[in-house]
Parts: C-alpha cells; sequence; structure tokens
C-alpha cells in the first residue's frame, strides 16, 4: 500500500515536471539542480529556490516602484534589476521568467514606459505561476519523502 | 527503493553520479568564487564542492581582492579572524608575510588559505569580473592562480577580452556539473592538458558545449569521463575560521556521513 501511494507521488512529480517542461516555465537547468541534490545536501533545491523566490521579489518590488515614478523613471536601474533577475532565474531552470525579463529589458532601453508597464504585468504573473507551481512540486516531494520514511523500519538492513 | 542515511557511494540509476570525484592531491583544491547573485553563489559553491573543491564564496571583486591580500597590503581588518590559532591548517598558508606574523605575534594577521582558482562572474557592480581579473594578472604574487569567468552574456567580443587578458577559460551561464568538472584541469596543474590548450580551441570548445546544452534536456557528463574508483573521503582537513562576514562563507567539501553543508570542525587537523 505504501509502495503504491509513493509510486503514485513519484508519477504525479513527474507528470507536473513534464507539464513544466513542456509549457517551457522549466528548463533542463532546473534538471541540473536536481542532481545536485543528495544525502548529503538533501534540501539543496529547496533551499535555491527559496533563495530565488526572496530576491526576485525584492527585485519586482523595486522595479514596480521604478516605474511608478513618472517623472524620472530611472530605466538604468531597472536594467539592472532586470540583469540580476535573468541571471538568477536562468540559474534555476526559470525558463519563461528569463525570456520576459529579456522583453521587459528591451522594453527599458528604449524608455518605453507603456511597454514597460505591460512587461511587468507579464513578469509578475510568470513569477507567479512559477512560485506556485514549484510549491506544488515540493509538496510532492515532501509527501514522498515523508513515506519513504515510514517504510524505513521495513527494510532489512 | 530506500535510501540509507549514511552516505553513500552508490550510483543512482537515473542520474549521473553526481558524486564522482576526481581524485584529490594532499591538500584540498581551494577555490574561490565570486559573484554578486546569492542564488548564483549557492550553486557555483554546490557545483565546486561536489568536485573536491574547497570554496570560499565572496560577493564582489573588492571582498575577493581583499582576501586575496592585494587590497590592502598592510594588516587588513575584512576576512577571517582566526581567534584561535591552533585550529588553522598550517599546511594552508600562503603569503609569507602572514606566515610571519603568525609566528611573531600574540595576535593573528587575516588569514586566507591559498586560492587555486578563481571563478568569477562577469557582471558585477563596482568591479566587474574584467577588472578583477585584471588586477589579479597584475600582481605579481597572484598572477599564476588560473581565472574563470562566468557571463549569462554568450558575447563573442568579451569571451575574447577575457582570455587575451589572460583567463583561463570562459563559461557561458547557466553553469553546469560538467563545466566545472572540465575546471579541474586547470586546477590540478600543468601535467593535465588543459593549460596546453590554446584559447582558440577553448573557445571552439566552449561553443560546441554550448549547443550541445540547448540541444535536448537530457543532460550528460560527456566532458572527460571521471576516474572515480573509489572517490576518496578525506577527513575534513581544512576547518574555516570562525565568524567570517556575512558575504563570505568558506566550505569544505563533503567528507563525513550526513554532514550539514556548512561545518566547522573544531578539532587540531593533521
Amino acid at each position: 500500500m505504501l509502495g503504491f501511494s509513493a509510486d503514485r507521488l513519484r508519477a504525479d512529480m513527474n507528470r507536473l515536471l513534464a507539464l513544466l517542461f513542456h509549457q517551457g516555465v522549466l528548463d533542463e537547468q532546473f534538471l541540473q539542480l536536481q542532481q545536485l541534490q543528495d544525502e548529503s545536501s538533501p534540501n539543496f533545491v529547496l533551499e535555491v529556490v527559496n533563495i530565488y523566490f526572496q530576491e526576485s521579489e525584492r527585485l519586482l518590488k523595486s522595479l514596480r516602484a521604478l516605474l511608478i515614478e513618472r517623472e524620472l523613471t530611472d530605466y538604468k536601474k531597472m536594467g539592472n534589476h532586470l540583469n540580476q533577475l535573468m541571471g538568477s532565474s536562468s540559474s534555476i531552470g526559470a525558463n519563461r521568467v528569463r525570456n520576459v525579463c529579456i522583453a521587459f529589458r528591451a522594453n527599458s532601453e528604449q524608455s518605453n514606459r507603456a511597454g514597460c508597464l505591460r512587461a511587468l504585468e507579464v513578469l509578475e504573473h510568470e513569477y507567479c505561476y512559477l512560485k506556485s507551481k514549484l510549491h506544488e512540486l515540493f509538496q510532492i516531494e515532501q509527501q514522498r519523502v515523508l513515506g519513504a520514511g515510514v517504510r524505513y523500519p521495513m527494510q532489512q538492513n | 527503493m530506500a535510501r540509507t542515511p549514511v552516505f553513500s557511494r552508490r550510483r543512482r540509476s537515473d542520474q549521473i553520479d553526481t558524486r564522482d570525484r576526481f581524485p584529490t592531491s594532499d591538500s584540498e583544491v581551494h577555490v574561490l568564487a565570486v559573484d554578486d547573485s546569492l542564488v548564483d553563489r549557492k550553486v557555483i559553491e554546490r557545483l565546486l564542492r561536489l568536485t573536491a573543491c574547497r570554496v570560499t564564496a565572496v560577493d564582489s571583486g573588492i571582498r575577493a581582492l581583499q582576501y586575496l591580500g592585494l587590497q590592502d597590503e598592510t594588516n587588513s581588518q575584512v576576512g577571517f579572524d582566526v581567534s584561535d590559532p591552533g585550529i588553522v591548517n598550517l599546511k594552508s598558508f600562503s603569503y609569507g608575510f602572514s606566515f610571519m606574523n603568525f609566528l611573531g605575534h600574540g595576535f593573528v594577521k587575516k588569514q586566507s588559505l591559498k586560492v587555486d582558482m578563481i571563478i568569477t562572474d562577469y557582471c558585477m557592480p563596482g568591479m566587474t569580473g574584467y577588472e578583477l581579473l585584471k588586477k589579479i594578472k597584475e600582481s605579481s604574487t597572484l598572477r599564476e592562480i588560473p581565472v574563470v569567468i562566468m557571463s549569462s552574456e554568450n558575447v563573442v567580443a568579451r569571451i575574447d577580452r577575457c582570455l587575451e587578458e589572460g583567463a583561463e577559460d570562459f563559461i557561458v551561464k547557466p553553469v553546469k556539473l560538467s563545466d566545472v568538472k572540465r575546471l579541474r584541469e586547470y586546477m590540478v596543474g600543468d601535467e593535465k592538458t588543459g593549460s596546453e590548450i590554446s584559447w582558440m580551441n577553448k573557445r571552439t570548445v566552449r561553443e560546441s558545449s554550448c549547443d550541445e546544452a540547448s540541444s535536448s534536456p537530457s543532460i550528460s557528463s560527456d566532458s572527460s569521463p571521471s576516474s572515480s574508483s573509489s572517490p576518496s573521503i578525506s577527513s575534513d582537513s581544512s576547518p574555516s575560521s570562525s565568524s567570517p562576514p556575512d558575504s563570505v562563507q568558506s566550505t569544505p567539501s563533503p567528507s563525513e556521513p550526513s554532514s550539514p553543508t556548512s561545518t566547522q570542525s573544531d578539532d587540531g587537523s593533521k
């Protein structure tokens, strides 16, 4: 019974991952992160992604604050923030978020305020979607680990 | 398939063995990683530790220079404070003046472990990776240390400029395990072919590996196959000093079963 649900959870996780890959939300770099996780660093992906969430939310807030400033919009600073967000997104495999950053940056380089506002909307949306899906992924993984933990006493050592 | 809680060398069937260890020499290879992004620092640190390197990660070129002892020739307040000289690994001393200070005085000047390689991001506020590279190559004490540049932008002119300035290699982000494994050749020394590869070849190698990376999601470690019949798990012999500044982390490579990611050993090492 327990074995069945562990397989079920693994299947759920794989299905979700496949969907996210298919949608381009995640790319192969996310797989690379998973491969860096092992017994010596069992929560590596979660730790990195949590840092990414913190950094990203800070950057998104800053971007919005910069755009609210109509008179002296600091497009250069915007570009710097976007470079940071692009970099960290690519490092964790957040493909769609990174792509939106690229489009956003093009708008900021042209000082196109309307374009930037639109891009920011899309960026916030993409980020929210990514965050909720990754949370889902981690929840499934956590259930799987918990389930596996129960099986230990049944193993022959 | 239950996972044993003990550090296992067992290969996972469906993944590359990230615990492939390159044979370590007597002392661990120590890499200084420079990147302003915390996400990237964490990733590069993990990648390096998985290739049996000791890693010190700093968040700017300035801090890197301070760590290397370049920024401030006299007594610098930034860096590690070795409050208990007994735990410092004597084998790892570098830069003669530091050693003499240790011997001659009750206090210990900022101690840095010898750095075998520097890997730095290109785009950083303040001092760019390129500027850091130049400063290192201009220094008589440090110019021998191989420097690798990382960048998320694949700009040929930028790459050429870095390689001409003396960078050992140029990695396009996101950095993968295969990239870091390739760098081992530079760290181990000139007995490997790494230092003999001309920079023209390096560019070709890097470009082709970029193409491979973008073709399919499958990740295979296709660079030099690691010969890890028995990955050496040495006991942690390079303790990190106490109370480093927030932006500087030094973590030894994993050596003990279920060790937390940042351990500080408090026993006198060999």
